[in-house]
Parts: C-alpha cells; structure tokens; sequence
C-alpha cells in the first residue's frame, strides 16, 4: 500500500532534508495510523531535527580540525601497501591524507579506475582490446630492433602477428613513431626510412661518425610510444561486480576519455586538480570528500563526513581547488595577526607593515592574541539597550 | 573520435542551472548577503561552459549530499584572474 497521498504532501511541504523525508515515508508506508498519529510524529520528527541542527556561531571549523586531527594520529606514518587492488601501488594513510590537504598538481602515485560501456565491460576480449588503447606501449613490444653497426643505422622489423593482436596496423605505427621521438621525446638529430612491404622502418642518425649518436637513437626508438596514452604506464583488467573494470598506474583524464568503449560518466581518477580541470570545480570538491573518506575509511578510522565537507567546501570555495595551508586558505585570510599566528610570522608581519595593512580584529585567532573576548557563541552576541521614554 | 565529453552527464558532476534575476534577489534577500560573499565558480569551469553561463550569473548546483540526500547550492561565476 502507498503511503496516503495527503500525508505525503504534508512530508514533502515540511522543512526537512530530503534523506529524512525519504526515511520518513519508509517508515510510514504500509503502516495504519490516524491524522492525530501523523501529525504528532512529523511534529517529532521536525523538533528532533530542530534540535540536531548546529548552532549559529558555532565554531564548526575547530570542531572539523579537532575531529579529523585526533585519529589522523593513529594512522599509519607510512605505508607501503598495495591497495588490495589489482597489486598497483598506491600512497595510503597520513602522506596520501597530506597529499590530499595540501592539493598537490600530481598525486605521488596517480591512478585511475576506467568504467567501460556495457557493450565492452561484459566482454574479456573486448576489454582487453580497450585496455591496449589506453596502455602506453613502446615499440620494442611490436618487433625486433637491431643496431646495425656496419651501415650505421637502427632497424626495425615489426612483427606483424603482434600488431593484429593489439588492433593496430604496422602503417599506423610506422608513422607514429619516428613523429613521435621528434615531438614527444625532442629527439631530431636522425632521418628514417619507410618500407611498407616488409614491415620495416630504418632510422639512420644525421651524424654518421658518432658510435654515441646512434645508440642515443637506438634508445629512444626501443621506447617510443607508439600504441595507448602515454602517461599511463600499466593497466590491469578485472573482473567486479559483474563487469570488467580497467584500474591504472597513471592518470590522464582527459585522453582516456577520448577511447572508444570507456563509460564517461563513471570513469574516475585519484588525482584531484586534473578532476578540477576537466569535470569543474564542483567535481574536485566530490572528489575531495570521495578520496578523504576512502582514504580514512581504508585505516579503518570513523570521521564524520560533515567534517570532510565542511574542509572540502572550504578548498573549492574560490571556484580552484586550494590547499590548507599557508600557499592556500591559511595564507589569504583577512587578519595580519592571524596569518602571523600560523606559519612565517616575520615574513607576515613585515610584509603587513610595508602594505601599512589594518587588522579589524573580527576574528578569533586575533582577539585571543589581543586578549579580548572572541566573537563566538555567547561573545558574539551584542546587546544593545534601547532606553524606553521615562515617564 | 568519441563525441564531445559532456561534463554534465558525470556522476561526480552535480546539476548546474542558471538562475533567473528574480531568483538571485529572493535569495540574496534571504540570506541579507551581496553576490561576492557567495563561493565563486570560474567562467571557464567545464560545467559552466556546458551550460553557457556567463560572469556575473548566479548558478545554483543541486548536490547528492551524504547527510541531507539533496542539498543546494550556489556559486556566482567570476573571470578567472590572471596569473
């Protein structure tokens, strides 16, 4: 039986969040009770809520610091854990927490986790093949290279068995690569020979004296890219909750969003300023709280998510993702004394006295330094006496 | 090869909408603010670009919160300063 349609209404009009209206028609629903019950148990309902709110001048800031603080004590200093996932290494516990506060450009250790549309996600092979676009491959893996030391020059053999398992053509690679060591790995000094029939490419250095030149050159042809992205360095396929989900040592969003077969509406990546870049802003602050959860959670410590949202809004509140600390929130606050009171205090003082900077002691950090009362909960509130006429 | 990447369809990506002036000032009016005391959101943020938004508009995201299920939001879009 659906909950009554006018109960529903009276859930839906009062001002309550969504979660607890959808926790209430639960409760309610199949459930005989009269209007007097009803409005009884909304009534309930609203004071409980009422009086779970927080409070106005609140110091919610020092609660959110008190409350991750005290366990991040008890996490592990370092870790050298494999994530359980797929044996990729990744930074856990206090320096990924750190890595995560300070909104570092690179995570020590970027990885992403690449959902696959159904079409390819149900499939092994066809997983696989997504896997091999994304992967970075270096030519060494599609045929033999020889130094030829005689005629001064490096060949390849591309072999082509290998080339039609990982779904490229040996064109396709014979034109990737020689562009590629010029733009990618700023290597010029050589020219190079095409030689469609065979599968061959010969690479000759410019200078045909120098034994040093040519395996300078024989080097970075074994490790051009030729086939995937080439940030990513390894990709592992695995099987999860029925689908076939690609996990990454590297991150690069933007151009595994481009591969044919990847879902990219679930595709995501632990490196949160390239989220901010390429979804926006209000993805980096999901992302903030998503990796400080799962990050705690992993050391098996409970902190309250309002906490984590609360840091995380903080971060994302100027439209980029900035750090705590004093390149970030910290060192763009109002007060002189209260930057002062947190890291370079010379450096803020005299920086405040050549910019002839006022403090309008507004905050609390200052009026304790001061030593007058801070504007929080009971100080914050004024009282002013208006004098009624006297007659 | 793929299509353009739409922003919005991520799941990290909540809903972005633009608000109407009657909207801004009922809800300027209801926190007694100005628009620069509102959280800021650059011109060129993918999803304001998706949506077409403009600096100076008022954008209000409706986030999947984890302690009210659905929350509100609001950002004012301002020009990205140059470094």
């Amino acid at each position: 039986m659906a909950l009554d349609a006018k109960y529903d209404k009276k859930i839906e009009a009062a001002a309550l969040p969504q979660k607890t209206k959808d926790q209430l028609r639960k409760y309610l629903d199949g459930k005989e009770i009269t209007d007097a019950q009803f409005k009884q148990i909304l009534e309930r309902v609203l004071n409980e809520y009422q009086s779970t709110r927080i409070e106005a001048c609140e110091a919610v800031g020092i609660i959110a610091a008190q409350s991750i603080g005290e366990p991040g004590t008890q996490m592990t200093m370092r870790t050298f854990h494999y994530a359980g996932v797929a044996e990729i290494n990744v930074t856990l516990g206090l320096p990924r927490l750190i890595e995560i506060m300070d909104a570092r450009k690179e995570p020590s250790t970027p990885t992403m986790t690449v959902f696959l549309e159904p079409d390819y996600g149900n499939d092994r092979d066809r997983a696989r093949e997504v896997s091999w676009q994304i992967e970075a491959a270096p030519l060494h893996e599609f045929g033999d290279i020889t130094t030829d030391m005689e005629n001064m020059q490096v060949v390849v053999h591309l072999n082509t068995k290998v080339c039609d398992k990982r779904k490229i053509a040996p064109s396709e690679i014979m034109e990737v690569a020689p562009k590629k060591i010029r733009d990618r790995r700023h290597y010029r000094d050589f020219e190079h020979e095409i030689d469609e029939a065979s599968a061959t490419i010969i690479f000759m250095p410019k200078d045909k004296e120098s034994y040093q030149n040519l395996f300078q050159l024989a080097e970075h042809v074994r490790n051009v890219i030729v086939q995937g992205i080439d940030d990513i360095i390894r990709v592992v396929v695995r099987k999860e909750t029925g689908e076939y989900i690609l996990y990454t040592e590297g991150s690069n969003l933007k151009d595994v969003f481009d591969v044919v077969g990847v879902d990219t509406t679930r595709t995501r990546t632990n490196n949160i300023s390239e989220i901010a870049q390429v979804l926006g802003i209000e993805a980096a602050r999901n992302a903030v709280i998503h990796e400080a959860v799962s990050t705690l959670n992993e050391q098996g410590i409970a902190v309250d998510v309002r906490h984590l949202m609360l840091v995380s809004d903080m971060m994302c509140m100027e439209g980029e993702v900035k750090q705590i600390g004093r390149h970030g929130i910290a060192g763009e606050k109002e007060s002189v004394l209260s930057r002062a009171a947190f890291e370079v205090t010379v450096n803020h003082l005299l920086d405040a006295a050549v910019a002839n900077e006022v403090d309008e002691l507004s905050g609390v950090t200052e009026n304790v330094i001061v030593g007058q009362p801070i504007q929080l909960g009971t100080g914050d509130v004024k009282l002013i006496a208006i004098r009624q006429n006297e007659n | 090869m793929s299509t353009k990447l739409n922003v919005i369809e991520h799941v990290m990506v909540p809903d972005h909408q633009i608000m109407s002036e009657d909207e801004v000032s009922e809800l300027l009016s209801r926190y007694n603010i100005t628009t620069e005391q509102l959280p800021k959101i650059y011109h060129d943020d993918p999803a304001v670009k998706m949506i077409g938004a403009e600096a100076d508009d008022v954008i209000r995201i409706i986030r999947t919160s984890h302690t009210a299920g659905r929350a509100e939001a609001y950002r004012l879009v301002i020009r990205k300063p140059k470094k």
